[in-house]
């Protein structure tokens, strides 16, 4: 029949020049089921699956900083995730080891990150229902469109680590929370409650020196921040939400968040203590295409502790907003680019509480971002650029990222974070003697 | 040879009749014209099954010889009977770096697809601009449009040759400055109708990539491409494309290819 059949198909086409002879696949004549798996996957045996890197990174400042150390990164990473799928449960466990003789400070901190051991992830993730989702315990979260701006996503930061040029994964630190996600069509529902305020990993002078406004001058390691840290289970609790659905391509979102500013945003009265003001959140954002690429808007008023307007201690309510827009414009090559905005409302009674001869912030910030990315050799090697630059504060802040694959498993990069502004208290200005190179060498298993 | 095996080759032989002779729509005794061909190649590559999924491994060698490897599964589900929208979901496992990944996307017939990034470490969903459909997939020498199908209208298509096991096709763009190539020309199985061979060329019809299927095996009354290899002639370098655990019609639900299974991985249908 086989055979009828392609007689059948000469005898209609017209017979037309024979084409040169190739060889036909294996298999083909006379067709056979498939062949026995041939995987390149190994089975290494486990009861659980392993993955983990382990890594070393040196860097240095371009400049003495009195503050801080020459040495702005020096440390030996080993992480190791464990993962195990029970028949409805499924158990996350990511840990890093550290051995890091810039901070010098081994004792344990599992909040703040500092010490021998981070845990990065340590959770269960089950689906009680068929449309809701659950993970609970110590999880890395992230929500909101902006690249590298947050608005809406409210889980902390590490903003040293970022700064100090450890890889992108870990300007997120972890949050001990739990993550219910109801799935009713086309309309979710994410709910974040973390019992106990998760902090950002937020600039306390120990590895990044900066201004200190309540002293009117830089600080450091010898000076560090103490804040007084919401800490009660509970109590001092933090809910995020998020409501959102797609519109064909268009991706739109709506946000809540109540708990604290995630970085000290005032001061104590009477104790001059850094503190994390009440804040609440309402914000949404939408995604989609336009044009060849992608585009992504997202605002966000930030309602801060009563009071605000008239403290000159604590920040004030604002207005965030931001635009962004992505794409390829060259054979893997993508650029992006940003506008971002963070406005003081009742802006009159700040000016009107501020003591005499203290700093005057603008009413508006104005930031806008530039991202550029080429894949080389194969998608061996990535070159990266990311720039901050503010009109309002006339500073930014550059980062720079080149790596390359010398196998699938070992990686050699370098890169430099590279502060500048007029004015020494500014947003990015204040870190100008923290500028640094560093190179790291990595390798994935 | 065993009985059972004997049996089970003569079964698989079979069921491949009903499948070639539906393909080759024997009811219609109307000549196949070039267009015809490119169709039924096009739904051979890409659109067998109502969905399907595979474990994809690449070995990626370079003009010295030097070898990266990519393995993923894919999950793939068209939408409507018509060969047009596709969604699909790429679940990485190899190499280290990337593993556990997410890459998805919803193929549109006219305009862009849309795609979607999912990094665990950082638990973050990232939308990806569309990229040039002729650029490197994961670093391999298939282009992302050798992976998810090139449009049929955007080249014309002539029979230029054919013999006992197939035809050849030539295949001229019709906007040249959208491409590398001036022209390729495909070796398309007459029984099967898959693609045996491609060759892109350029304005000197110098050949710049060759494509050639290795191995084709029958799946659940499908005839598949289970290795194949690309080689780029310009640079030396190619990529052995290996599928395995192949299944078809496993029945995937939509909502897979959402928010939801980026960030907790459908391991039901992944396995």
């Amino acid at each position: 029949m086989y055979r009828t059949i392609v007689a059948l198909i000469l005898m209609i086409l017209p017979q037309g020049v024979l084409a040169q002879e190739i060889k036909l696949p294996q298999g083909l004549s006379g067709l056979s089921t498939m062949p026995a798996a041939t995987t390149l996957g190994e089975d290494d045996g486990l009861p659980f699956d392993l993955s983990g890197f382990i890594e070393s990174r040196i860097g240095t400042r371009l400049q003495n900083d009195p503050y801080e150390k020459q040495t702005s990164i020096g440390e030996t990473r080993l992480q190791i995730g464990i993962e195990k799928d029970f028949s409805n449960l499924t158990a996350n466990l990511v840990t890093d080891f550290i051995y890091d003789p810039v901070q010098d400070n081994y004792a344990l901190n599992l909040q703040t990150g500092q010490g021998f051991v981070d845990i990065r992830e340590a959770n269960l993730v089950f689906s009680p229902f068929s449309f809701m989702d659950v993970k609970i315990g110590r999880q890395i979260l992230t929500w909101g469109t902006g690249d590298l701006l947050f608005i809406n996503d409210l889980f902390p930061k590490d903003w040293n680590s970022f700064f100090v040029g450890r890889d992108n994964d870990y300007l997120k630190a972890p949050s001990d929370a739990i993550k219910t996600a109801f799935f009713f069509g086309d309309y979710n529902l994410d709910i974040v409650y973390t019992p106990r305020f998760n902090a950002d990993r937020f600039i306390d002078g120990t590895r990044i020196s900066f201004f200190d406004r309540a002293r009117g001058h830089l600080s450091g390691r010898n000076n560090p921040v103490f804040a007084a840290r919401p800490d009660k289970w509970f109590r001092d609790d933090e809910v995020a939400l998020r409501f959102y659905r797609s519109f064909g391509a268009y991706e739109t979102a709506l946000y809540y968040y109540n708990g604290f500013w995630k970085s000290p945003a005032g001061q104590n009265r009477t104790t001059g203590q850094a503190i994390f003001p009440k804040l609440q959140v309402f914000g949404a954002s939408v995604r989609g295409p336009l044009y060849r690429g992608i585009a992504s808007a997202e605002v966000g008023y930030y309602k801060s502790a009563a009071g605000a307007a008239t403290n000159p201690l604590v920040r004030n309510d604002e207005f965030r907003f931001l635009a962004g827009y992505e794409q390829e414009i060259a054979p893997q090559f993508t650029a992006s680019v940003q506008y971002y905005l963070e406005r003081k409302l009742d802006y009159r009674q700040y000016l009107a509480s501020l003591p005499a001869a203290a700093i005057v912030d603008s009413r508006n910030r104005h930031v806008f971002t530039l991202r550029l990315r080429k894949l080389l050799m194969n998608q061996d090697m990535t070159v990266g650029l990311f720039n901050f630059y503010s009109p309002t504060d006339r500073d930014g802040y550059l980062r720079l990222n080149i790596s390359y694959k010398i196998t699938d498993n070992l990686k050699i990069s370098a890169g430099g974070n590279i502060f500048y502004g007029t004015r020494i208290f500014s947003f990015f200005g204040q870190l100008k003697n923290n500028s640094n190179i560093f190179t790291a060498l990595h390798y994935d298993f | 040879m065993n009985h059972k095996i004997k049996l089970l080759l003569l079964l698989s032989f079979l069921w491949t009749v009903p499948a070639v002779a539906q393909a080759q729509g024997v009811k219609n005794p109307a000549p196949l014209t070039a267009m015809d061909i490119v169709k039924k190649a096009n739904h051979m590559s890409y659109y067998q099954g109502k969905d399907g999924r595979a474990t994809v491994g690449m070995r990626i060698i370079d003009s010295q010889g030097r070898t990266r490897i990519r393995q993923f599964v894919i999950l793939r589900k068209d939408e409507g009977k018509t060969d047009g929208e596709q969604k699909f979901y790429v679940y990485f496992t190899r190499p280290a770096d990337v593993k556990k990944m997410v890459f998805m996307v919803i193929k549109h017939i006219g305009r862009d697809d849309d795609r979607w990034l999912y990094l665990p470490a950082l638990d973050l969903v990232k939308r990806i601009a569309a990229s040039d459909q002729r650029t490197s997939f994961v670093g391999s020498n298939f282009f992302y449009e050798d992976v998810s199908g090139r449009d049929i209208n955007a080249d014309s298509h002539k029979i230029v040759s054919q013999n006992k096991n197939y035809y050849v096709i030539e295949n001229k763009p019709k906007d040249p400055n959208s491409v590398e190539f001036a022209s390729y020309k495909s070796w398309i199985h007459k029984a099967t109708f898959l693609p045996l061979k491609v060759e892109y060329y350029d304005a000197k019809g110098k050949v710049l990539r060759r494509y050639a299927a290795l191995k084709v095996a029958m799946v659940a009354g499908y005839p598949t491409v289970i290795s194949s290899v690309m080689e780029n002639l310009q640079t030396g370098g190619k990529t052995l494309m290996s599928y395995s655990e192949v299944k078809y019609n496993i029945g995937l639900p939509d909502n897979i290819f959402t928010e939801r299974y980026l960030r907790k991985v459908p391991r039901k249908y992944l396995r």
